[in-house]
Order: structure tokens, then sequence, then C-alpha cells
């Protein structure tokens, strides 16, 4: 990738990562940290990557993403925002009772939301569906997971893991979002899911282990991923939880937890200040 | 015909029959020579696919691949299907309405010599409570062939309860369906019987005992509980007076918890219900566990007489 590309990328990704602000501050609840730490990956996914046309939100030949760690909507709405899929300005509507950005994602309501997640390791076995979909009728789109790491205890993610590898789905490629924190703290410390790249081998999946928020990385294990023949991929991101935002940066507690609005200012302070330095 | 065929090998045959269709999909748990879906896999192999003992992955897949505009079959036997994968159904399937049949055999106490832990008998209460669902339990092979076909038609999700043993027909190729309708089976004035699954053939038996006695009863088979039809119940309650149901489920929240929303809300008149009396199942004969557990004619007689002595 030029570094005129990577610039472009890094600036989107600091705009998705404004509307993460915006959006969850606006609502007064919503999840930033996990939404912060994968944002990166959606820029990389939905500004250089995916089949996917705004203005065709439902064509059958896209390529889809499922958000299975769904109380990232922030990420996913803002993402889907900054791509045109719907106004901006809504972002601000966010949880509030008339919307249509809901808490966790509905698939009948947001365009360009390929499933309604929320309850965890739902979405990684609904996009074993569509990829098992997808080879039924010989398309060939790619489907996409953004997973959480304290998501992989829960054990459907393990069903899903080896139905995955059994009917060989080597258009599913997710990401693992490894910030290592989790509600009650470090996942290591609550119930400890690592190691977690050799998991996914034993299960017979192609695994690559990478910096999340490094683009030259993110687009080497997506090329790498395409060009497996027979195996589904799993990236193992490393990530910072609420990367972006200095004060929120590899703390817990901002899981589910909205800035106030001092902090939203903060947080947008930092943002644009760092666009800013993008731009000279 | 008065041969006994089992609802589930209807379901694998009108599968099997109606599965030309290339929107079809089925998914199986590694119950497929039980479910039935068997049969469907020996014509349409390319479309049929074990998920193995993962129910709740099934549940989830299914639902992923019906985005993908297809028609899905999910099958299991029911106590795996509404219960393991219950939360599956409702958030994977349910809340996001997409198109997903779960064929769930296997269900109630006839199960037989499995017992309790394979014996299903809250599962209709756990469905109906789902928003978007239709939930059917046909009564015998022409019944789930209608309810296969209905199924099909209907966009969205649908549960499909079905039972393992061998049943007799209680219609015929004449008989009219109707999705959403119950199916008068007997005119009657003293007393109404709403049955559903194998109990209807009890229920037919119990008119014929209470109609020895002089005791005119009206028989429905309430095929399907969600959405239940509430003219026809209505109707017996106005013009019969009292209800007795029967189902082969617990009477907490089954079809005769169904058919007393109904009436309490419009037009209250003694229910009586007839079904498992919170209690778990046991390993057993079928016949033997269904009079066991007074799943019987004589106990929908009994009912029967109870009601109208209320009046």
């Amino acid at each position: 990738m030029e570094q005129k590309e990577i610039l472009a990328l890094k600036k989107i990704a600091a705009n998705i990562r404004k509307g993460i602000i915006l959006s969850t501050s606006a609502a007064g609840s919503g999840h930033p940290g996990g939404s912060l730490s994968i944002a990166d990956i959606m820029a990389y996914l939905y500004f250089k990557e995916m089949r996917v046309d705004e203005k065709n939100p439902r064509d059958p030949d896209r390529d889809r993403f499922v958000m299975s760690k769904g109380h990232c909507t922030p990420a996913l709405y803002s993402t889907l925002a900054e791509r045109g899929f719907f106004p901006k300005e809504d972002l601000l509507t966010f949880r509030k009772t008339e919307s249509y950005l809901e808490g966790h994602p509905s698939m009948h309501m947001v365009p360009g939301v390929d499933m309604s997640t929320g309850s965890l390791a739902q979405g990684i076995s609904a996009a074993v569906g569509m990829a098992l979909a997808g080879k039924i009728d010989k398309k060939d789109y790619y489907v996409y997971v953004g997973m959480g790491d304290g998501e992989l205890e829960e054990g459907q993610v393990w069903e899903a893991s080896m139905a995955a590898a059994h009917y060989k789905l080597d258009n599913l490629i997710c990401f693992v979002d490894y910030n290592g924190l989790q509600i009650d703290g470090k996942i290591t410390e609550v119930m400890n899911p690592e190691p977690i790249a050799e998991k996914f081998e034993a299960f017979g999946w192609y695994v690559q282990s990478i910096d999340a928020h490094d683009f030259e990385q993110i687009e080497k294990a997506v090329k790498n991923a395409k060009n497996q023949k027979g195996k589904p991929s799993m990236i193992v991101a490393h990530s910072i939880k609420g990367k972006g935002v200095s004060f929120m940066e590899n703390q817990a507690g901002w899981h589910g937890k909205a800035p106030k609005p001092e902090e939203r200012d903060k947080a947008l302070a930092e943002l644009d200040e760092y666009i800013a330095s993008l731009e000279a | 015909m008065s041969e006994k065929i089992a609802t589930r090998v209807a379901y694998g045959e009108a599968l099997a029959d109606m599965g030309a269709d290339e929107r079809i999909v089925v998914l199986d748990a590694d119950l497929s020579k039980s479910t039935m879906t068997d049969m469907f896999k020996k014509k349409y192999p390319e479309r049929h696919f074990n998920m193995g003992i993962a129910e709740g992955n099934m549940m989830s897949v299914a639902a992923g691949i019906a985005t993908c505009g297809k028609i899905v079959f999910a099958s299991t036997f029911a106590i795996f299907a509404a219960g393991r994968a219950f939360e599956q159904v409702r958030n994977s399937i349910g809340y996001p309405n997409l198109n997903v049949k779960i064929g769930a055999t296997h269900a109630g106490i006839s199960v037989g010599e499995d017992g309790a832990s394979h014996q299903a008998i809250e599962d209709i209460a756990l469905m109906r409570s789902i928003p978007n669902m239709v939930v059917i339990s046909p009564s015998d092979a022409y019944c789930t062939k209608f309810a296969v076909k209905a199924a099909i038609e209907h966009p969205g999700p649908v549960y499909l309860r079905l039972g393992r043993l061998s049943v007799p027909l209680v219609h015929n190729e004449n008989t009219k369906f109707e999705f959403g309708k119950g199916v008068l089976m007997k005119d009657g004035s003293d007393v109404t019987i709403i049955a559903n699954g194998l109990m209807v053939q009890y229920a037919l038996e119990a008119a014929g005992i209470l109609g020895q006695d002089g005791v005119s009863a009206r028989v429905i088979d309430m095929h399907t509980i969600k959405p239940i039809d509430r003219e026809i119940i209505i109707k017996a309650a106005k013009e019969t007076g009292c209800i007795v149901t029967a189902e082969e489920h617990t009477i907490m929240g089954g079809l005769g918890s169904a058919v007393a929303e109904v009436v309490c809300d419009e037009y209250p008149v003694p229910v009586k219900m007839v079904g498992v009396e919170d209690k778990f199942g046991k390993s057993g004969n079928p016949d033997e566990l269904l009079k066991r557990y007074g799943l019987t004619a004589e106990n929908i007689v009994k009912k029967a007489y109870e009601a109208m002595q209320m009046l």
C-alpha cells in the first residue's frame, strides 16, 4: 500500500473514531472501548477491501460483514455512515427510542447491516451460514466477521469454528479484536481463553497474528487469507481497547461507558489534532 | 388408509417431495435418520448439511443461510431445538424474523424409552412466547403435509412439532386445511374438545364415548397454536358453554393456556386441560406412558364432565 493510501485510511479511521465518540456521548450509553479498538479494521474493510455499494445494500453478490461482537455498534454505524449508507447526523440519535440505530444492530432497520447480532457468538455462526450459502450458490463473495476476545469464551464460537473448517469455508475471514480486556477485567483473569491463535489452528483454520492498528499488516493478512484455499481464516488482531483516545486506552472501564460532555470534547480535540497532523 | 404413520415420517416425505425448490436448504444435528431429513438428503444431497451435535450453532447458521434468500429447515429433537437452542432461535431467527422452519421431532412423552431428558413437554410454551414465531403441531400425515407446505409458503419463522410414534390418520385427502384455522372434526353442542398432535385421535374417541351417554361433544383439531384461531374458540365457547383442551405437553403454557387466554379475554367459560401435569416424563413404552400420564380418551371424558358440571 502506498503512503498516500495509508494516510487516507488513517484519516477515515479517525473520522470513524469521532463518530464513535459523538454517538455514545449523545446516547449517554454504549460501548466505546471495543469500538475504538476495531476502528482501523473497519476502515480497511469498508474503504479498501469489501465489495459493497451504499446505493445497493442488499446486493446478493456483495461481501458481507457480521459484527459478532454486536455491542460494537458505534464502530459499525460510524463506519457505515462514513461510507454513506445513511446520514452521519443520524449517529446522534443512537440508542434513542425513536431511532433505527439501536444499541445492538438490527438488520432490517439499518442499511448496510448484514445480520442482527448482540448475543455473543451467534454472529459468527450466522456468518458461517452466509459463507455456506455462498458455496451452495457458487458465488465469489467473502464474509468478514468482527469478534471480541472475551466472546471466545462462548462455546458456540467453537461450534461455529468446527463447522467452518468442516465445510472448508475459505470465503470466511474472521478477525478477533484481541485487546485483552472484557467487562470484569483482563480476559486472562476473568476466564482465560488463551492461547487464541493455537486454538483456531487446532480447529483447522488458517491463522495469522497482526497489529490491529497497522494498515499494511491488515492488508497483507487479508490478502494471505484470500489466497488460502480450503480453510477459513482467522486474523488475531492485537489491539488496544479505546485506541485513539488517550484516557480510554487499555482501560476495562471504557467497555460500556459513554463519555460525558467534557470527556467527549477532550476526545474529539485529540482526534482533530491527530487528523490535522496527518494533513500536515 | 388404515395404516399408522408417524408425523416425523410424513415430515421427511413432505420435505423430499417439495424439495425440488432450489431455495430449500436442510440442516440436521446428527439425527437425520430419526428426524427423517435423510429422505431429503437422498434426493438433494447438495442442499442437506449435517451440523453435527451442535444445535445452537445450527440455528444461527440456519439464520445466516436464510439471509441469503434461502428457505431453511433445521431439524433435531424438540427438546434440543426449543430447549437447548432457545436463545439462538429467539435472537438469531425470531428477532430478525428470518425464513427458518424448525422441524422439531420426537416431541412429547411418546418419545418413550429414551426417557425424561429427551421428552420435550414444554416446547410449545417456549416457542409461542417468541414474537414472529408460527407454531404448528400437526395431528397426522395429511396435516403434516399441509404444515410443511404452509411453512414453506410462510415468509418467516415456523416451529413444526412432530412426533416419533406412529399415529392413525384422523384426516383424509379431502380435509381442507387453512393456515391459522382450526379444523372442525365433529360438531357438537354440550362441550368442545380442542386438541392437537396425537391427542386428536383420543379427542375423537372421547367424543364417541360421550355420545353414547347422550353428550354432544364438538371436536376441533387446533394444529396451529400460533396464530391461534380465536374465532373458532369463541364460537365454541358461546355455542357449547365449556371447553376441554388436550395436548401431549405440560398444561402450563401450551395449547390449553393459549385457548384459556382467548376465552378469558373475550368470553369466559370453564376450560379444563388434559396434558402432562407439571411432571417430567419417564422411560417406557410410549402407549403405556400416555396412559400413565393421563393422556387418554377416558381422561378427556372425565374433564368434560367436570367442565359441564361447572355450568
